[in-house]
This record gives structure tokens, sequence and C-alpha cells, in this order.
């Protein structure tokens, strides 16, 4: 138990930044959007919260300030997809090493530098329980952030209005935009919304996982996130299963690395990507399913005029 | 009521230019209420463009619209919305992977409790006859069912003008019915109705005045009653229609292609199996297959045409070798063509140009090909042929294929394989919301097929169609074929009843008989 406590632990904190970045992709995707710039849009929201907490020393404004950064990012996206049509895939791409490069350049005073990490907030009288108080009501506040996030999604999408209408526009924009709805304002806040998550889960890698900045910390990431919205089937919940058992793998892989198992470490590094993936793909292999869920227009562009 | 004005909606002047084209030049149209009002044109004479002005979508380049009396200004569809305008669309603008009633509400303006609307619209479908669960999920809806959500989603917001673009196109003969007698009863109540069609038949049925409309101007308006069919197709088209000669009642060529108890499982949820079909269809015949779309066509003309591969290589016969296991290439070789029902998309590549679309189907039968690379000036003259022998209406062959309004890509489509010379040629709703003039074009064209001895299956929801093009007729239900029988032995009821699954007592076979 004292051993599988803290492996524990570190898999919560290795499935946070995934789910944040993954959970804003879903709502960028569902709107019918293919950012391809999750990875950039996190690194820059990693190297600004860095900085932002140095320089005020509040992790408040460091959050704020990854999220702005992120928003920022996406808006630049947004402007070259939706404003000049430019094509999604490679205006993701190239926002992806956009961010790495400025990221980098930003960062080149704050290699080395320490930071002691997020508070953790202890939820009163949960927290004192055994084995499950620690797992999960001794978290830091972004941990607590993305599973209400999850939830919170989820309501969205599926009871509100707005997120009927979100839905709509990725479906089929052209019916969407006959019914009167504004499908480049929706698509524009889609992109946004999942900038600023792209940005948490920034900060959570430079403030909380692993508390200081190093060259493209994000270290693919992004990438993972970006398919664990395809896995789950673009479903909030599916996303948080699929994070948690990455995260879980590849932290569980580095322990049976550390006990000696005679399987060579490429192999074991390869585990979490393999598990997912087949995992997922089971899941989802159910036609219908992804006919139900997968947002139809997903990376076609749109032109009012047609 | 002597303050009322006269007309619900009157149009005056409206005008609207695209690059190279005047959609619209300077159209009238007035509306009683009450009124069932006829807009009547072929493809390209600017129909859809007048409507989407009424509904907000297009803006006019001049032109005012009077609403009760009032000008008023449509700059959007929620301000048609607002007005009391409602539209039942051409192409439904329905989203696949929501519900019903997730539907509809997104074509009302405000917020509403989803509980309380499925409730509403399971009065209205009960009092209107139009039966639609409001729990399903659209992509597994029928097409007559999804124009009812259409419909439905119009009558829930109280409108005062219902327009209607094409509705028919995909309906039987018994849906057509229902959907005439709750139009009735709606204009009865003092709706207005704008009914878009190039239907003669039924717009003498239904109509009270028509406007026709014949490239971007208003030609007349006429009261229905004091004009024949004929007059109104002379009106619309500006010169007269010829009937078609069906052929002989019994073909005796070789058989070129013979299906032989196919059975086929379904891909998916959303597909249907195909079940025991037998069939023959002989050098110089065309067979028709009506049915209720959703009812196995798709998946009949995808085995047909080899794009699902069979279990069995003796399941279909194309001019007696085993062909089941054939790929698509592979029939075609074998002298099959075949035109699914879907343009864009499936029988074209919206985003390529004509040339190269000809190029995809073509590349064999017309030997495009070189050593594995493409012959350009062979293939342009392919598509050039095409074009100038059906009367495609294009800027040239290297425009994309969705810049083609439907029309004059099925033309182009239908084209494209007749040029091949098929010795079987398998299609799918030939003539799906295409003009009148192309129709004729395309129905003389497949005749002509035959009668140079091709064998030609026809598949369509148009029983009009079938009835006046097919030497024999039979129907698919379920993922089922009827029987086949002469067509000149057969009424619309009777192949009505074959549609529904119902088998006829007498008469009847898989083949054409010899007698």
């Amino acid at each position: 138990m004292d051993l599988l406590i803290p492996a524990m632990l570190t898999i919560i904190t290795a499935a946070t930044p995934l789910l944040f970045a993954a959970l804003g992709e879903m709502v960028t995707e569902k709107s019918g959007v293919l950012n391809l710039g999750v990875e950039g849009m996190m690194v820059m929201g990693a190297i600004i919260g860095f900085i932002a907490v140095h320089a005020s020393g509040s992790v408040t404004v460091a959050i704020f300030a990854a999220v702005l950064a992120g928003i920022c990012m996406a808006a630049i996206f947004a402007l070259f997809v939706l404003t000049f049509h430019a094509s999604q895939v490679p205006t993701g791409l190239a926002l992806t090493i956009f961010g790495i490069g400025l990221s980098a350049l930003m960062g080149q005073n704050m290699v080395g530098i320490a930071y002691g990490g997020m508070p953790k907030i202890a939820i009163p009288g949960l927290a004192a329980l055994p084995v499950v108080g620690t797992l999960f009501f001794q978290q830091d506040f972004l941990v607590y952030l993305s599973i209400a996030m999850v939830a919170a999604i989820h309501y969205f999408l599926h009871k509100t209005r707005a997120g009927l209408i979100l839905r709509a526009v990725g479906d089929s924009h052209d019916a969407a935009h006959a019914m009167g709805y504004s499908v480049i304002k929706i698509r524009f806040m889609a992109i946004l919304f999942g900038g600023a998550m792209a940005g948490l889960s920034g900060a959570y890698l430079s403030l909380a996982y692993s508390p200081m900045w190093v060259e493209q910390m994000t270290a693919g990431r992004g990438w993972i996130a970006l398919a664990l919205v395809v896995f789950a089937c673009w479903r909030p919940v599916r996303v948080l299963f699929g994070a948690y058992l990455f995260g879980g793998i590849s932290i569980l892989q580095l322990h049976a690395q550390a006990l000696g198992i005679g399987i060579p470490s490429q192999v074991m590094s390869m585990l979490p990507y393999l598990a997912t993936i087949l995992v997922l793909v089971i899941i989802s292999r159910d036609v219908s399913k992804i006919k139900l869920n997968a947002p139809a227009s997903l990376g076609r562009p749109f032109h009012p005029s047609r | 009521m002597k303050d009322n004005p006269p007309y619900l909606i009157e149009l005056q002047g409206m005008t609207k230019a695209f690059p190279g084209v005047l959609a619209n030049d300077a159209v009238d149209l007035k509306i009683k209420p009450g009124e069932i009002h006829a807009l009547l044109g072929e493809n390209g004479a600017g129909k859809s463009t007048l409507v989407k002005m009424i509904y907000g979508i297009l803006k006019p380049d001049a032109g005012t619209i009077l609403f009760n009396g009032q000008p008023v200004k449509i700059d959007t569809p929620a301000d048609a919305r607002d007005l009391g305008i409602a539209m039942v669309f051409q192409h439904f603008s329905l989203f696949d992977s929501l519900s019903v009633v997730e539907n509809i509400s997104l074509g009302i303006s405000r917020a509403v409790d989803l509980k309380q609307l499925a409730g509403e619209i399971t009065e209205i479908s009960g009092r209107y006859g139009l039966p639609l669960d409001p729990h399903r999920h659209v992509y597994t809806l029928s097409v007559g069912e999804r124009q009812r959500i259409e419909i439905i989603r119009c009558l829930l917001q109280d409108p005062r003008l219902l327009v209607m673009d094409e509705p028919t196109s995909v309906l039987t003969p018994q849906e057509v019915r229902k959907l005439f007698l709750t139009l009735n009863r709606l204009a009865g109540e003092g709706l207005a109705i704008l009914y878009i069609s190039h239907k003669l038949d039924e717009i003498k049925a239904l109509c009270h005045q028509a406007t026709i409309l014949r490239l971007g101007k208003r030609v007349n308006t006429v009261s229905v009653d004091t004009e024949s069919t004929s007059s109104l197709a002379m009106m619309m088209m500006g010169e007269e229609m010829e009937k078609i000669a069906r052929g002989q009642a019994v073909a005796t060529g070789e058989i070129r292609l013979k299906v032989d108890n196919l059975t086929m499982p379904a891909m998916d949820n959303t597909s249907i199996s195909l079940t025991d079909i037998h069939l023959e269809v002989r050098a110089g015949e065309i067979v028709g297959i009506a049915g209720v779309a959703g009812n196995g066509q798709d998946e009949l003309l995808k085995a047909l045409n080899g794009e699902e591969s069979c279990q069995l290589a003796a399941s279909i016969i194309i001019e007696n070798q085993h062909s089941g296991k054939l790929g698509p290439n592979a029939r075609r070789r074998a002298g099959m063509a075949s035109v699914p029902e879907k343009r864009l998309g499936h029988g074209a590549i919206p985003d390529m140009d004509l040339v190269d679309n000809a190029f995809m189907t073509g590349f064999q039968r017309m030997g495009l090909l070189a050593k594995g690379l493409i012959n350009y000036s062979k293939t342009r003259t392919f598509a050039q042929k095409v074009i100038a022998d059906f009367g495609v209406k294009t800027a040239g062959a290297k425009v994309p294929a969705n810049s083609l309004s439907g029309g004059n890509l099925q033309k182009f489509i239908i084209g494209r394989e007749l040029t091949q010379q098929p010795d079987i040629l398998i299609v799918s709703q030939p003539t799906w919301g295409v003009d009148a003039g192309a129709t004729q074009t395309i129905r003389q064209s497949l005749r002509k097929l035959a009668d140079r001895g091709a064998a030609v299956l026809v598949i369509s929801q148009d029983l009009d169609e079938l009835m006046e093009m097919s030497d024999r007729i039979g129907a698919i239900c379920g993922g089922r074929l009827s029987l086949f029988y002469p067509t000149a032995e057969m009424t619309v009821e009777k192949v009505g009843l074959l549609m529904a699954g119902v088998p006829l007592e007498k008469g009847g076979a898989h083949v054409a008989s010899f007698s």
C-alpha cells in the first residue's frame, strides 16, 4: 500500500493535463472544427503560466494568464480558419510549430528555475478518509476542476440549448446556417474554449505536474489528447476514462521498468499508446455509436455563400 | 374585414444577380390567405432564389416585400419566422445525429422544453396524419419521415405562409394523397401555401393559382382551373413535351443481367438486408423497381454494381458469367454501368472538376489510361462530348462537380455512363429533383439505350416515371423484391400494393415470360 498510493497519485497528475486538453478539443471538434494546434496552445499555456507565477507570485494570476495565452493562440487559429477560410489541418500544424518555437524563445531565461508547486486543497472531512482521502480529496485545485469540467461539458452538450446548437453546427453547418444560426460565431467560441482548456492543461504541467520550465515540456501530450477525443467517440465520460487509462499505464510501466522486468524499455514505453488505442477501439467499434457522436462536418470548411 | 389587405404577401420587382446570371429579374408574386399558389418552373428558372429571398437566406438586389400590406425587410430566416413564414426545404435541413425533437427545437426561435415539445409533436402528427416518433434519431428515418419532421416543424410555429420546395419528389402515391389532404385542410384554415414544383399533374390537383418562371423572369400568373397541363408546360418550357414510346411488352432479347437468389446481410443497423432477390433483365427492355425510400434500394444498387461483393459468385450473372464476387471495375469491364441515387459524393466527387469525374468511371471503356498515365486530352474530349450531347449547362468542363445544379449534374452523370455504351445500365432515381425538360432528355436517352439492345434497370421512387418508361415493373419492400409484371397491365394502385409488400393475386414472374 505504501508503494501503491504514491503510484496512484502520479496517475492522477499524469491524466489531468490530458483530460483538460482533450475536453477542450472535444468541444471544438463537436462544433465541426479540427484544431491540430493543441500541442502548441498547451506549451504556450505552460510557459506563460510559469512566467506569470514568477512575476506575480500568485497561482491564480498564473492560471488566468495561461488560459489567456491558450485563448490568444486559439484566436489566431480561428481567425485563419474561419475568417480567411484557411484549411484546418495545415493551420493547426502551423500553430503547434509556432507555439513550440515561441515558448522556447520566451522561456530562455526560465530554464532551471524551480517553483514550489501548486498548493493542495484538502476537502474537509473527506480528506481524512484512509486511501481514498489521500487519493481524491487532497489534490490541487486544477485536478478538482478537470473532473468538474467533465460533468459540466456533458451537461452543456446534452442538456442545454446552446449545447444542442453547438452539436447541430458540427453535424451540418449548411442546415444550421439555413436555420439562421451563426456558424462562424459559434465555431469561434468553441475554438476559443478549446484554447482556454489547452492553456489550463499547459498551466497544470508547468505549475503542478513538474513545476519548472523545460523546452517542449508538453512532450506530445497534445497529440495524445487529440487521439483520445476520436477514440472516446466525442463523449466526455469516455475522454475521462481514456485520459486516466493512458495516464495509468504510462505510470505503471515506469514503475515496472524500475522493478527491472526483463522487457526492453522501448517496448514498455509503447504500452500506454498501444493499450489506450486498443481499449478505445474496442469500445468504439459500434458503427452506429460513431454515426451518432462524430461531428459530421468535422474539418469541412464553411462558405456561407453556397 | 374591409381593412385587411387582400394579399398576405406581395413581392414587387424582386431582382437577384449572381456572378454571370440574373437569377431573378423583376419578379412579382401575390398570395392571398388560404390560397395554394404554385411556383412553377424548370431547374435554373429562379424558383429557389425567389423563395430564399422570401425566407431571408438571400438578400435581394432590388424589390419590395409587402406582408399584410406593410413593407417588410427580411434579412434572416429568424425575421421570416417572426412574420409567420415557414419553409419546408427540398434538401432537408436536418441534423442526422440528433433526434426528431432536438431537430425541431432548433428550428424554433425561442428556447423550448424538449419534453413538452415532444408532446406537441405527437399531438400535431396525430391531428394532420403525419405519424412520427419524436425520439428517433434522424439518421434512422426514411426520406418520407424526414419530410414529416420539416412539415411538423413548420406547423408548430403557427405559420401564416408555408413555403414548400418540391415536397412530393420523395413520397409514395399514397403519401402524396395524404399530404395533399393535409395541405388542403391547412389552406381551409386560412394558411397561404407557396408550392414549388415542376410536376404539372400535382399542381392541377392541388393549387389554385400558379406563377410560372422561366430563365429568371415571370412568364405569367394564371388560375390553375382554366389551364390545361400542356398549356402550363408550354409556359414553363416554351416548347411542347413529347411522350416517350414504351417498348414492346415482352422482350425476347438475351438475358444480360440475372440475379439469382441474392441474399445479403445488413452492414449496420441503418441499412437493410436483402433477401431472396430474383431478377432478370433482357436486352432491349427497361425494368422498373418501385419502392419507398429506405427499403433496400441503395443496398440493391451496391450489390449489383459491385460496391458490395456477394457471398456467392453465382448470385449475380452478367452476360452468363458468374460475377457476384467481381468488384465495380471488373463489372464495368463486363459492360455494366451504374448511376447511384446520390449525385454528389457517390455519383461524382464534389470538389473535382468534370474532366476528372468523367475519368473516374470512364477510364476503362473509353481507353483513357495509357501505361498507367491519364490521357488528359482524350479525357477532356470525352467530358466535352458528354456536356455537348446531353445539354449540360456549365461554364466548361474544368468546373467542380458541386458547382452544377442537381439536374445538370445528373445529366452529366447519366451522359457519362451512356456515352460509354454499356450493355447493362442500373440507374437509381434518374430524374429526382431534375426539371421537366432534362427529365424528358434523360428518359429518352434511357429508352434509346434499351432500343439499341442494352438491358436497363431503373430503381425509382417516382411511380409515374416507372409507369411511363418501364416495360416490366416490380417493387422492393423491406429488402425483398416483388414479382414483376408487364407495365401495360398495371395501375398505380397495384404498384402501390407491391410497394407496401402486398403480393398481387395473379400473374407476375421474376423473369420476362415468352408468350
